[in-house]
């Protein structure tokens, strides 16, 4: 295949990302500008940028790449990456946006009024930002390598520069424009090459070869699937919620009211997307599965247009694909680089470095120190990575959201020590797998899935560990109660709690 | 002590006798009385009630999906429009039930905290 298209693709989604990221550049101003794009972007704008910002390599490429693998039992990765959705609106949307807490930190320092459980969350930030981070970056390096054949970190640093210039230079306000732009090129880049690749499919008579082996077609067919399954639906449906990239994103709604219904429009965007991956796993079950003995499943969607229609067509569509891979790479870890750089530059940074030139500053050491641990971490399926990372979120900040929300009693002793628990056992479990650990029987299972353990045993040492220091309720509870769960139109003592802003 | 402050006269304004005009459930919630605590509680009990329903609606319908796929074989090979039913129900089943859903909640959500504003607003 010719090279051409897909450099001349990867050239145009980089300088369309860092064009709509100038443009945002001539509007933001200020430090608030640069940390939450001032509160004024409107439900759908933000429903798109929040799904552009979600779909991350892992979706784009690593769902199809899985259910060509394994099958069936492998949709339930977009399944419960949608419903965790579902149970950030139920429990945390409103909630957390009444907080008027820009990060996991802030909102850890709200309710609990301790500094300790404020810097606890802002380590667990940064671990997660960087674990998320690895799989896009590595994502990305697949990506321009079959695009282009170069070597494999080529496509890792182009990205990770990318996203700091845009970083560095427009902030947030930036990033939602063209977070926004990324969900509709993304969705456009999988469904049309789908078409005619279903087409080119439906023109061959149809060929079913290789959909039929029972352990790949039927659910639950491996060993230890039922306890695999629950943990991966844990792990996704809970860990959502704890994304530093997806809270940030809720403090750019207007009021609790608009964080509800933007995210039922992100429940729809996402639903819509996710019906595609399945597509290309199956087809490539049919016309590459040679990949799974190869173990380069994750590029299976870039191979396919090939493949399956060759030529011009199958050049331009495999351009298509990749441009839309990358906006998927550059979205996403420009989302973590903001958020993540957002909490090391209030809580560690800013004691050497004022207010802009901080953020700037963590976004440029965020995205050296993932490119690094990309380099080191060895192979690994991008979605399960990814799937690792949610691991650790739900072990760690969806206990400390739920129970904060909606428990008066959980004390910031108890939730710290949950954190380092559900934080510590998960952690562990994702580095042994990262480093290529894969024991045989339970032991190989649960730390390939560690959540069905983890986030159950988190919940529990926050609950216990607040009932055994009664005496340690935070002092303004009441208020902070009063700030989560009242509606903004009536006016209320809501405390006096504001993001540390030094700077603004 | 002979600077005293001079006496000044304060006419008084207010409405005369009859019972003091009961505090609206704002007031008493800044006020962080027992009264205005049991708005909050009840303005918490019900959406959380609310936001538990809709996660046993989601538990019992897609949560249950992998015991049913264990417990009867015959789901994994039954087929719909030439597609097995366990790739239909996860691959594209799933998720208008997830938007139902949704919508669902937040209407509800909506209408509870209406009748909270009307419960505690000043009258």
């Amino acid at each position: 295949m010719s090279p051409a298209y897909g450099i001349t693709a990867v050239v145009l989604v980089s300088v369309a990302t860092l064009l709509v990221g100038a443009i945002g550049l001539r509007i933001s101003r200020t430090t608030s500008d640069f940390y939450v794009a001032s509160r004024a972007i409107g439900p759908s704008l933000n429903a798109s940028a929040i799904s552009g910002e979600y779909l991350s390599a892992a979706s784009f490429l690593g769902v199809a790449g899985l259910i060509l693998a394994r099958g069936v039992d492998t949709l339930w990765y977009p399944v419960g990456w949608t419903a965790g959705y579902l149970l950030l609106l139920l429990f945390v949307a409103a909630p957390l946006r009444r907080s008027r807490a820009y990060t996991l930190p802030d909102f850890a320092e709200l309710r609990l009024e301790s500094q300790p459980a404020r810097r606890v969350a802002s380590a667990l930030v940064g671990l997660i930002g960087l674990l998320y981070l690895i799989p896009q970056f590595r994502g990305a390096g697949l990506t321009l390598s079959a695009l282009t054949g170069a070597p494999t970190w080529v496509g890792a640093v182009i990205v990770a520069g990318v996203v700091v210039a845009n970083v560095v230079s427009g902030g947030m306000r930036s990033i939602t424009i063209a977070q926004a732009f990324q969900y509709w090129l993304k969705l456009v880049a999988l469904l049309l090459p789908a078409m005619f690749l279903l087409r080119a499919w439906h023109h061959d008579g149809g060929p079913t070869h290789g959909l039929h082996l029972s352990d790949w077609v039927e659910p639950l067919q491996g060993h230890y699937a039922l306890y695999l399954t629950y943990s991966l639906i844990v792990a996704t449906f809970l860990g959502t919620m704890g994304l530093p990239h997806v809270v940030v994103r809720f403090y750019t709604n207007r009021d609790g009211r608009a964080a509800r219904r933007t995210t039922v429009s992100v429940l729809a965007l996402l639903s819509a997307f996710y019906l595609l991956p399945t597509v290309y796993g199956a087809l490539g079950r049919v016309y590459a599965s040679d990949l799974i003995r190869s173990g380069r499943t994750d590029s299976v969607v870039l191979e396919l247009p090939h493949r399956v229609l060759g030529g011009t067509a199958g050049d331009l569509l495999t351009a298509l694909l990749g441009a839309g891979a990358f906006a998927a790479f550059l979205s996403t870890s420009s989302g973590l680089v903001v958020s993540v750089s957002g909490v090391l530059s209030q809580d560690l940074v800013n004691r050497w470095f004022d207010g802009v030139r901080a953020f700037r500053l963590s976004g440029v050491a965020v995205a050296a120190a993932a490119l690094v641990l990309t380099a080191l971490s060895s192979g690994l399926a991008v979605a399960h990575a990814v799937e690792l990372a949610f691991a650790v979120a739900a072990s760690t900040f969806s206990p400390l959201l739920l129970l904060g929300i909606w428990w008066r009693g959980l004390t910031a002793r108890g939730a710290i020590a949950g954190l380092v628990v559900g934080g510590g056992l998960s952690t562990v479990a994702v580095l042994a797998v990262m480093v290529g650990a894969n024991p045989i029987g339970w032991p190989g299972a649960l730390l390939s899935q560690p959540a069905l353990i983890t986030v159950p045993l988190a919940f529990g040492t926050m609950v216990l560990g607040s009932k055994l220091g009664r005496r340690d309720l935070p002092v303004h509870v009441a208020s902070t109660m009063v700030r989560l769960h009242a509606p903004e139109a009536v006016d209320l003592d809501r405390g006096t709690f504001h993001p540390d802003r030094r700077t603004v | 002590m002979t600077d005293e402050p001079p006496v000044v006269r304060v006419r008084v304004t207010g409405p005369r006798g009859g019972r003091p005009r009961p505090m609206s459930g704002a007031s008493q919630i800044d006020a962080r009385t027992d009264v205005g605590d049991i708005y909050m509680r009840a303005l918490m009990r019900t959406q959380l009630r609310l936001a538990l329903g809709v996660t046993a609606v989601v538990l019992a319908t897609i949560g249950l999906l992998p015991v049913a796929f264990t417990l009867f074989g015959g789901f994994g090979t039954t087929t719909l429009l030439g597609i097995p039913l366990p790739w239909l129900l996860l691959g594209g089943g799933v998720y208008p039930v997830l938007i139902a859903l949704a919508w669902v909640f937040v209407r509800r959500a909506e209408r509870n905290e209406q009748a909270f504003l009307d419960l505690i607003r000043p009258k």
